[in-house]
């Protein structure tokens, strides 16, 4: 119960830290997070991808796969999805839409998987290795819309549009808020189910908490942990997915600000809890909503949000003792 | 030939920040800490640095205030993952975090929006077009310091020991809460040099989340070079190589897409990485939490 106070506290604290006129920000903060129909709209678009990003660091983590790839799976995964949405023009409006958003799921299954092979088949380290699959992935978008993505009107680096009928529909055309954002719920009970209320979340927690266990108990360790690897980067792919397809259907360069970073400390301040990153994810989102109102202030505003989230993170552990690796005995 | 000189001197410079960095984090892993929050840690530093030799206009000053940013990060990296055993990725994600955040927040405040090109005096090179700078000579010092304190000091000894098996070194009588906290300061403070390097030799001027991976890729590069100094110098190198042949390609004008280069380095990180394999020479508590017995 302490956590929530303590996010409030950051919060303030950092706000005075870096000078900023203390009562006017919060103020403006709260104006652009929750004020009105616009900032409550622009909240949940913001927390979309946050919340998908977080549910897929909680599958891998949970396994204790520290999957720090979110980025380059959900880029990896719109690089697929957009293939196949320039690849699948032909098909009706109502089938491309599944089909694209399934491409990026699979996409970014397909890049853990990488990470997955690596740790089962040569030991590299998955902390290691998603990372620089990050930067990999990055730089192949940076190819694919300069290349063989690149739109054919004009020599803007960014790829065709997807059209817009296969394009989520929106709910309100004043705020872009778009269809796609109601999958993230639904995802979130689903990962909570799977982890909760099923066998194999019974062995991928199992695996987590104590390998040495798991293999006693006759459960093919590396399996699950390359399974639930794949999972993870499936719904950081999706994540980008629901970007995709609900806002202008466009990639280029810099498509994601950088989500898949920033999913992780939302899925470590919800505890590794599927259903407590969706309200660790609104209040991230609340606070991009709301920090572009602080740039008047000349503070990049989603720069102080990361300050804040890693002053999070960094408190949370010193206050908590949270550790995902408990004993040393643990490590096979 | 100017091509080739041009790629040898994008070599050493970009390899010594890789090399310095890597020194101290084979010290750092050889005692059990894996130092995710490194990338943070250069973020810093570089711009501790520049801030510092902006204000006072010498960059030998900014080399100092960086030293000193890698070392308080380090100190609070040691007091959550050694005091409190919190786990090492989470310690270290919230660092990088938290460094991309405060640098991001403190170079708009200080010198405006980006875009805006502040730049700061550097510190002199000479040897013509290879343009060496005194820390590139101090490099292979700092590589060589790093093997001498690993393998021919007993503080060495006992560093490897707590990376091996902490609660072995532990009944022999060392403490190795205080050796892993030394070990993490030598690389708080290469770090620092590191991360000052990227601002006051390489570009002079700073900008937002520049260390772009570096940190991860002496990760890498330690792993690839089997957790010795010279190994992990050698895997810098390599890489360096492989940022170099960006320029290289680009100053042949070769019909290659050069984005396929930016990617080069961090490939080549992972084939290193995958050719390595599972080793014996890993130290095997790295990454792992310890509790002292008493």
């Amino acid at each position: 119960m302490l956590l929530p106070f303590g996010l409030v506290l950051i919060l303030a604290l950092t706000i005075l830290i870096f000078g900023l006129p203390f009562g006017q920000s919060l103020q403006l903060l709260f104006e652009g997070a929750l004020g009105d129909k616009f900032g409550i709209h622009r909240t949940i678009l913001k927390c979309a991808p946050l919340i998908m990003v977080a549910l897929g660091t909680i599958v891998a983590w949970r396994a204790g796969m520290f999957n720090i790839g979110g980025e380059g799976q959900l880029i990896f995964g719109v690089c697929v999805g957009g293939w196949i949405a320039a690849a699948a023009g032909g098909l009706p409006a109502g089938v491309q839409t599944p089909v694209i958003l399934i491409a990026c799921g699979l996409g970014g299954a397909l890049y853990a998987g990488i990470a997955g092979w690596l740790h089962a088949v040569r030991g590299v380290n998955v902390v290691i290795s998603t990372i620089l699959l990050n930067f990999v992935a990055l730089h192949l978008l940076s190819y694919l819309v300069r290349g063989p993505l690149q739109t054919s009107a004009g020599t803007i680096p960014q790829s065709e549009p997807v059209d817009k009928a296969v394009r989520f529909s929106i709910l309100d055309p004043q705020t872009a808020l778009h269809f796609g954002v109601l999958l993230v719920p639904v995802f979130a009970v689903i990962v909570w189910f799977l982890l909760k209320h099923t066998t194999g979340g019974l062995k991928l927690r199992l695996v987590g908490a104590n390998p040495n266990a798991a293999r006693a108990s006759r459960i093919g360790v590396t399996r699950v942990q390359v399974i639930a690897l794949m999972l993870s980067g499936a719904l950081c792919g999706l994540a980008g997915g629901i970007e995709y397809l609900g806002s202008s259907g466009i990639l280029f360069d810099d498509f994601s600000p950088g989500w898949g970073f920033l999913g992780i400390p939302v899925a470590l301040l919800a505890g590794l809890h599927p259903l407590w990153a969706v309200v660790s994810g609104l209040y991230f989102g609340a606070l991009f909503a709301g920090s572009k109102n602080l740039e008047a202030f000349g503070a990049t505003g989603s720069a102080l949000v990361y300050a804040m989230q890693g002053a999070a993170v960094l408190a949370f552990v010193a206050i908590s003792r949270f550790a995902v690796r408990q004993t040393e005995e643990a490590k096979s | 030939m100017n091509v080739f000189i041009g790629l040898i001197a994008a070599m050493l410079s970009l390899g010594t920040p890789l090399i310095i960095a890597a020194a101290g984090e084979t010290v750092s892993e050889r005692s059990g800490i894996l130092n995710i929050g490194l990338e943070g840690m250069l973020l810093a530093s570089a711009f501790a640095g520049f801030a510092t030799a902006s204000e006072t206009g010498s960059p030998w000053l900014g080399f100092l205030a960086a030293i000193a940013v890698g070392i308080a990060i380090a100190l609070v990296s040691a007091e959550l993952i050694l005091k409190r055993q919190a786990d090492q990725v989470v310690v270290g994600t919230g660092v990088n975090l938290l460094a991309l955040g405060v640098t991001g927040v403190a170079f708009v405040s200080m010198f405006g929006k980006t875009g805006q090109l502040v730049s700061v005096a550097t510190i002199p090179t000479f040897g013509g077009k290879l343009s060496i700078d005194f820390v590139m000579l101090v490099t292979p010092l700092v590589v060589v310091a790093a093997w001498w304190l690993l393998y021919r000091t007993r503080w060495g000894l006992a560093v490897r020991a707590c990376g091996e098996a902490p609660h072995a070194a532990e009944a022999a009588g060392h403490n190795p809460l205080r050796l892993r906290m030394q070990a993490m300061l030598f690389g708080g403070a290469t770090a620092g040099i590191a991360g000052a390097y990227l601002t006051l030799a390489q570009t002079g001027s700073f900008a937002e989340n520049m260390t772009e991976g570096r940190g991860f890729v002496v990760i890498a590069a330690v792993t690839f070079g089997r957790w010795t100094a010279k190994g992990s110098a050698l895997a810098c190198l390599l890489i360096a190589f492989a940022y170099g042949l960006k320029y290289a390609i680009n100053a042949m004008r070769l019909p290659v897409a050069p984005q396929l280069f930016d990617a080069l380095p961090y490939l080549l990180a992972l084939a290193v990485l995958c050719g390595a394999g599972r080793g014996a020479s890993a130290p095997a508590s790295l990454a792992l939490p310890y509790k002292p017995r008493t």
